[in-house]
């Protein structure tokens, strides 16, 4: 229980962005899992960039993490669309049977 | 610093389970919820860190819109349905072991350069964007974003903007058979075209039809 440093706030966003990559790999079920595994990765370098910017007081770092929410928004619902319109198309979004690439 | 340690601990726990809970929900919706409860705590962290302004927008952009968003998306496609129909943990099996060593092996690389990396105050050359004590945090973001920044800002807005056709022209259908409003019929109407005065004898009225 001693002081929290930059450190915590790291390993904080390293068990964050370790989760979301588990996330992608391990998730069978359905894409919208895996972009919600894609916004938490987002967030581990949003919370890296915050700490770094609090640690060496510079404004640098938020100011990249707002360029940084809005492409995560811009993405996500781009992503989300692009679903929406594969389940229109093929009547499933599960991981499994979304292979009409494969060739 | 007691406070800020405890307060630190319980809300990073939270996200850690959170988002623990996100990937392995079995409902999707769920991982929806979870998702917003992971946004919620660290917007809590960063304003606890003093970037005040960055936790807002975390709560309104996320919490408000994308989480919004996805829960939208989960209820329109019908997903629950899906799942009960064609449960299969075979793929959960056969992926687990090489999901859990990939992460386990990038959470202890980025700990070891955590851990071993000495922290040097001039880093990055502090230029002129530098806290100042006498105005917030709000304050000096805008002071920043508006004049070095502008033009990634407007980058930013242009992005936003594709996006948002993106997902227009993605998503839209015209359908056949309905009844529209036709706006350049509606414009091009005029006085002389629409309004016309007639002479009514008594007692025989008019057919205003031909």
């Amino acid at each position: 229980m001693n002081e929290i440093t930059i450190g915590h706030y790291l390993t904080l966003g390293a068990i964050i962005f370790t989760i979301g990559v588990i996330g992608v790999f391990l998730n069978r079920k359905n894409v919208i899992i895996i972009l919600m595994s894609i916004e938490l990765i987002l967030l581990a370098v949003n919370i890296n960039l915050v700490s770094f910017s609090v640690y060496l007081e510079s404004l640098v770092g938020q100011i990249f993490t707002m360029f940084i929410l809005t492409v995560a928004a811009a993405e996500a619902s781009v992503g989300l669309a692009i679903i929406v319109v594969y389940y229109k198309n093929k009547g499933s979004i599960n991981v499994e049977q979304i292979n009409s690439l494969k060739g | 610093m007691l406070s800020h340690s405890l307060f630190f601990y319980f809300f990073s726990s939270i996200t850690v389970f959170s988002a623990f809970m996100v990937i392995f929900s079995r409902n999707t919706v769920y991982s929806v919820f979870f998702l917003i409860l992971v946004f919620v705590s660290v917007s809590i962290l960063f304003i606890m860190i003093g970037a005040e302004f960055l936790g807002m927008i975390m709560l309104i952009v996320y919490v408000g819109a994308v989480a919004v968003l996805f829960l939208f998306v989960v209820m329109m496609l019908n997903i629950t349905d899906q799942l009960t129909k064609n449960i299969s943990r075979k793929g959960f099996v056969n992926n687990i072991s090489v999901g859990t060593i990939v992460g386990l092996i990038i959470l202890l690389e980025i700990l070891i350069a955590i851990s071993g990396w000495k922290y040097q105050g001039n880093f990055v050359a502090l230029s002129d964007l530098n806290f100042s004590n006498n105005v917030t945090n709000t304050h000096a973001i805008g002071n920043v974003l508006y004049t070095n920044y502008i033009h990634l800002f407007q980058i930013a807005g242009i992005i936003l903007l594709v996006a948002m056709i993106g997902a227009i022209t993605l998503t839209f259908t015209k359908r056949e058979n309905i009844k529209r409003q036709s706006y350049f019929k509606q414009i091009e109407r005029e006085k002389s075209t629409s309004i016309s005065l007639e002479e009514v004898e008594s007692n025989k009225g008019i057919n205003l039809d031909e």
